[in-house]
């Protein structure tokens, strides 16, 4: 495996100059988690730095660690050649670091040139003057090659111009390092090229920039060098120059470091003949998230949702059953046409969806393990009819034990329970309601490999016991290892279905990195192209 | 375990504590202050008045819990009081046979299908057309005593129906029926909610509503429920009002009920912010504060002076539930602001 | 309606250069609105259309648009302030009290605003360092107030005082023989001053900033804890200065005054086109709310077979009005 590059040429052609900020060996843990572990990052000035890596890869908590959100456990981090320690946001803007978050963090109520000069705008006779300020913010703007009033009202503007603003007062701070995180995912394609023409300027103005993104085409295009993590650890620092998408692909997903057992999962028999299918999905799409998909579901089958973060893996799943409302497409069960117009109704026809953010989307955290195994179950009887108190303990004693919940105690506040212990209370309270259809997102992420292991083998079991799965993950070899075919997602539409027969690792790396479908057709391929999301 | 057992424990110490406080004050202000006499076939005493005064209060209180276990807040429930004391005493005025029992079954339903009909439209607002709760119920707090005058004809209407006059002033089986209803309503309001699963539902949506929705929980209908129940049990603390005073004074009735109801909730220890709600600490803080109302002129205060005393309570109340916000926040500091440990070697 | 117009743009020019015009939509339509009650009242009732009738509505309520002014200053932060009418009450309490007792008028003024402006810090205080609600922490700010009122005497207490009464009574006439009060000059002299700070000073744009994103008012480096316990002491300040007026107008001192008017100033702010959930409203909507309920009592006074409820449910019915409108407007926006 490839790693740091030792003496490379500056991307600008400047010569040699001294990283601005140096990060070394940043190691940062939460209860329970590693979530960086010896991390180094350089960053140059005059130079566009992409940190690549996937969910919980590292990439967030190492951005907040720079900009002093977090504090680091071990470590160090050198500005101009400068030790520091942030302990708070204003102590690294002090230090010319600025940071533009995928949500514009300004406030639409004011003009843009109050955005841009709040805090530190101009006055004149006790007042702000204002007439000033706004020559001062168009300064700004006209240096960054933008075209906007600095008079007019922020949330007039789309959110790609409300980016550009926050950039420009970033810039005005004279940050000499701007940090852009997931600045293009609202974007369509010409306001990403506005940013990345303003991100030149900047960077022939000698700021270093670091740039998180998950389109790979964008990060070719722009980046000069990346910093690839994963699993909170550094993998490579590379010229970009030197990458493909495939080897960038293969870094961030890799292959896990821990063994698990193999699981005893008969392979899918193609020979055999195509059962009528469990669930028909036909062009269902919805603007912004996800192109019109098909999608083929039959009983006691796991199908793998392969993709990377925002390539509509997600999407695909909340759409199906129903969370957001598709604009397009329609669904079939058992051949007979349903809508499912929300949850309720994807619960009455046996569907089930565990969310990926378990936190926000899961878990009610101030009531106990037996309610919330409960809740979906309750929740389609109506709250007249409770579910009687012997099932309930009869059926949350099962599953405590079938999972291996722990504590074993049913009245346990959940949000007191390890990420391992929460997801499987989460399965249980999906399994009581009995579904034919079980969607379950990224359903071991973040919990300790145990716990994996444990759902792994319980996804399998369910399968051959005849229910349908759709199972989402970032991990391959997880998707490999559980699905019997396989749906490769990469910029919001399915880009390819395989059985999983032979296939490898490898081969849906080529697919997502898009080498073994359509080679020659994206240089730059749109990642939404269509449609321009508005405020 | 132990320590949600000791938190829950924590949680009601406190209130129940500083009743128990408040009825030390009143022995020792007056010793005969725990002695209920039997006169006539009913019970009279202190210990009782703040039973029966504060039965409107509790009342309203039980509805409030529920709401604002949504995250919600009802601030019409003092309006809908008035409205229902209205509608019932301009019934009985109106009809042919005032006195009769018939006369005030029917006008206490009516007044009471007035105040559903005011918590549908309350919760139309809060659940359907998605506006801040205390900005949707501030529309009717606003409008409902001007509804009660047009319904009285802006005359404080007084009646003569012994029925009518039995909810707020009359007996059972020695007890005042204000007591007895207002504990009907409360063991009313814990079957509802703990054993059906109503309970857990309201609770789930007010800890996180969008977990909720995906586990398929019908928060709309649940929001909706409980503005409507609300509104029931402010209608029948209205009728009590009336009924004391066999009047209904659109203007008064009920004037700032909805504030020492919010006040009771906020004492019991269900979190403004929503969640888990407890109805046993509603009760407590309901006696609390109507023991607070009867204690200061025992001790020679003013009556009126019961609002400083409240306010007291207030701020004490809140910064006892602060320890959690700091603890909330310290827990973000620590994240952002401990100092590096393995530092710059 | 050229006469709307004129009289509106004559605002936008003053704030001109911070915003485009829709922000003034819901000012203008109050403004519309008030002009056409006005109009009404000018058709049906013979009288109703004299200037004296319109300097009246501000005359008889100097102190709700003061109040009116305070609450602009909360909401706009995203809070509330249940406290001002009680505030009111014990302002009007204190001032008669030490009046009474012979303490020089000046003396007396500056210790109402003093006590007032206090109890609004100390709220702000509460609301910001222990992240309690505003509501709870104003409603026991309300009921502290109601309760030192008492405190002070449970009776009426009359005001006597040379400098009230003559100050009360004095009247200042306006070309075409129309009286405007002092009281009503203070007032517009304070909606003057709002307005100067919420749109000229960095204190002003952070009340707005903070309104529209409390999150991106912090990492944008304003001073969010300085504005967010100011506006709860200037709300403070306001209701007492409303207070002082208020004993101005009854003259006298009573626990009882002021009852439920916070309701009032809270749906003058909200006619007046301020989004309760912050970051967007302007001082001269609130006057025009303020205008709006005193066009209403006006109306329902000339007319003589309305009855006084009437008020409180139009008051009710423009109140629903404005918050839904709100509500599709900040749906539209988001």
């Amino acid at each position: 495996m490839q790693t740091t590059v030792e003496t490379d040429p500056s991307p600008s052609g400047v010569g040699q100059p001294a990283p601005v900020v140096q990060m070394t060996g940043i190691s940062i843990g939460f209860p329970g988690v590693k979530a960086l572990d010896g991390v180094d990052l350089r960053l140059l000035p005059g130079e566009i730095h992409a940190v690549m890596g996937e969910n919980g890869a590292g990439k967030s908590t190492l951005i907040k660690a720079l900009t002093g959100v977090y504090s680091i456990d071990a470590g160090t981090i050198t500005v101009d050649g400068t030790p520091h320690s942030f302990s708070g946001p204003f102590e690294s803007q002090a230090a010319g670091i600025s940071t533009v978050y995928q949500e514009v963090n300004l406030c639409t109520n004011l003009t843009v040139a109050e955005n841009m000069m709040l805090g530190r705008e101009p006055h004149r006779l006790g007042r702000i003057d204002t007439r000033r300020m706004n020559r001062r913010a168009g300064e700004v703007l006209d240096r960054l090659g933008l075209d906007i009033d600095a008079r007019s009202q922020l949330g007039d503007h789309p959110i790609a111009i409300q980016q550009l603003v926050a950039i420009a007062r970033a810039v005005d701070i004279d940050a000499r390092v701007l940090i852009l995180d997931e600045p293009t995912s609202s974007l369509d394609v010409d306001e990403v090229r506005r940013l990345f023409d303003v991100m030149r300027t900047l960077r022939a103005g000698g700021v270093a920039i670091l740039f998180v993104s998950h389109f790979l085409d964008q990060v070719f295009e722009i980046s000069d060098r990346m910093t690839v993590l994963r699993n909170g650890r550094l993998v490579g620092e590379h010229l970009t120059a030197d990458m493909t998408q495939l080897s960038l692909v293969q870094e961030m997903i890799g292959r896990e470091l821990e063994v698990l057992d193999r699981l005893d999962r008969a392979p899918a028999d193609p020979a055999a003949p195509d059962p009528a299918p469990l669930m028909k999905v036909l062009g269902l799409g919805r603007k912004g998230s996800l192109e019109a998909t098909d999608l083929t579901l039959h009983d006691g089958e796991v199908v793998g949702i392969a993709g990377l973060l925002g390539s509509g893996r997600t999407e695909l799943a909340r759409l199906i059953y129903g969370a957001d409302s598709a604009d397009g497409g329609e669904v079939e069960m058992h051949a007979g046409r349903v809508r499912l117009k929300g949850p309720r109704a994807a619960i009455d026809h046996k569907i089930a969806f565990s969310s990926e953010d378990r936190r926000a989307e899961g878990i009610i955290g101030d009531l106990s393990i037996a309610d919330n195994m409960i809740l979906a179950m309750q929740a389609s009887r109506g709250w007249l009819r409770p579910v009687p108190q012997r099932t309930k303990d009869a059926l949350v004693a099962k599953y405590i034990g079938a999972l291996d919940i722990r504590p074993a105690n049913p009245q346990a506040l959940m949000k007191n329970l390890s990420g391992g212990n929460q997801q499987k209370v989460l399965l249980a309270r999906w399994l009581i309601t009995e579904p034919e259809l079980l969607i379950l997102d990224e359903p071991t992420r973040g919990i300790d490999i145990g716990a994996k292991a444990q759902i792994q083998q319980l996804v399998a079991e369910l399968a051959r016991d005849g229910m349908s799965v759709v199972f989402i993950s970032a991990e391959l070899e997880e998707v490999l290892r559980l699905s019997d075919r396989v749906v490769v997602m990469r910029d919001r539409r399915k880009i390819a279905e395989r059985d999983n027969v032979d296939l490898e690792v490898a081969d849906i790396l080529q697919i997502i990195a898009g080498e073994a479908v359509s080679p020659d057709q994206d240089a730059h391929p749109v990642p939404h192209a269509e449609e321009a999301p508005r405020a | 375990m132990p320590d949600v057992r000791s938190l829950v424990r924590h949680q009601l110490m406190w209130p129940l504590l500083a009743l128990v406080v408040l009825l030390l004050v009143n022995v020792v202000a007056t010793p005969s202050f725990f002695s209920v006499r039997m006169q006539d076939g009913h019970l009279y005493g202190s210990l009782i008045d703040i039973l029966r005064n504060g039965a409107p209060v509790l009342l309203v209180a039980l509805g409030m819990t529920l709401v604002i276990a949504t995250r919600g807040i009802d601030l019409s429930v003092g309006a809908i009081a008035a409205i229902a004391g209205a509608v019932a005493c301009t019934s009985i005025a109106g009809s042919s046979q005032e006195s009769a029992t018939g006369t005030a079954i029917v006008a206490m339903s009516m007044a009471l299908a007035v105040c559903v009909l005011l918590g549908l439209w309350n919760g139309f607002l809060v659940s359907v057309l998605g506006i801040q709760p205390i900005i949707a119920t501030l529309v009717l707090m606003t409008a409902g005593r001007g509804l009660a005058m047009l319904v009285t004809d802006g005359q404080i209407t007084t009646v003569n129906n012994p029925a009518f006059r039995r909810l707020g002033a009359g007996f059972v089986a020695t007890l005042p029926v204000a007591i007895i209803v207002a504990l009907a309503v409360l063991g009313i309001t814990a079957v509802l909610t703990r054993r059906t699963a109503l309970g857990m539902l309201i609770e789930a949506v007010g800890i996180n509503p969008e977990a909720a929705r995906l586990a398929g929980v019908r928060s709309r209908t649940i929001i909706w429920t409980v503005y409507v129940f609300a509104a029931f049990c402010a209608g029948i603390a209205g009728l009590m009002i009336a009924s004391n005073t066999s009047a209904a004074d659109a203007n008064n009735a009920g004037l700032f009920i909805e504030l020492d109801a919010i006040l009771a909730v906020v004492i019991g220890g269900t979190s403004l912010a929503g969640g888990r709600f407890s109805l046993t600490g509603t009760l407590v803080g309901a006696l609390f504060i109507q023991t607070l109302a009867t204690t200061i002129p025992t001790i020679g205060i003013p009556a009126e002076t019961n609002y400083l005393f409240k306010a007291v309570a207030v701020i004490v109340v809140c910064l006892l539930q602060s320890p959690q916000a700091r603890a909330a926040l310290s827990v973000t500091r620590r994240l952002s602001a401990t100092p590096v440990k393995a530092g710059v070697a | 309606m050229s006469a709307v117009t004129v009289g509106s743009t004559s605002w936008v020019d003053r704030v001109k250069g911070y915003s485009p015009p829709q922000r003034f939509v819901p000012v203008i339509a109050t403004f519309v609105l008030f002009v056409s009650m006005f109009g009404a009242g000018a058709v049906r009732y013979e009288g109703f259309a004299s200037p004296q009738v319109l300097v009246n509505l501000l005359v008889d309520n100097a102190f709700l648009i003061v109040l009116a002014v305070g609450m602009t200053f909360v909401i706009l932060t995203g809070g509330i302030d249940l406290s001002v009418g009680s505030v009111v009450a014990l302002s009007t309490m204190i001032a008669a009290s030490t009046l009474r007792a012979g303490w020089p008028p000046v003396l007396s003024m500056v210790t109402v605003l003093a006590v007032g402006t206090l109890l609004g810090l100390l709220m702000g205080l509460v609301i910001h360092y222990f992240q309690i609600q505003p509501f709870i922490a104003t409603l026991a700010g309300m009921f502290l107030a109601r309760g030192l009122c008492y405190l002070i005497s449970v009776e009426s207490i009359p005001i006597r005082d040379g400098m009230f009464s003559s100050l009360s009574s004095s009247t200042i006439t306006l070309p075409g023989d129309v009286y405007i009060t002092y009281t009503a000059v203070i007032a517009l002299v304070v909606v003057g001053i709002a307005a100067w700070v919420l749109h000229m000073t960095r204190f002003g744009r952070t009340v707005y900033a903070v309104g529209g994103s409390e999150a991106s008012a912090l990492l944008m480096g304003l001073r969010v804890a300085r504005v967010k316990v100011g506006v709860y002491a200037i709300s403070g300040f306001c209701s007492a200065l409303a207070g002082l007026l208020f004993s101005l107008y009854m003259l006298s001192g009573y626990s009882l005054h002021a009852v439920g008017m916070e309701l009032d100033a809270i749906a003058a702010v909200v006619i007046g086109g301020t989004l309760l959930t912050g970051g967007r409203g302007l001082v001269v909507g609130s006057l025009l709310g303020v205008l709006v309920l005193g066009a209403i009592q006006t109306f329902i006074s000339f007319d003589g077979t309305l009855s006084s409820w009437w008020t409180k449910i139009s008051i009710g019915v423009l109140l629903l009005v404005f918050v839904v409108m709100q509500r599709f407007f900040s749906r539209r926006q988001s």
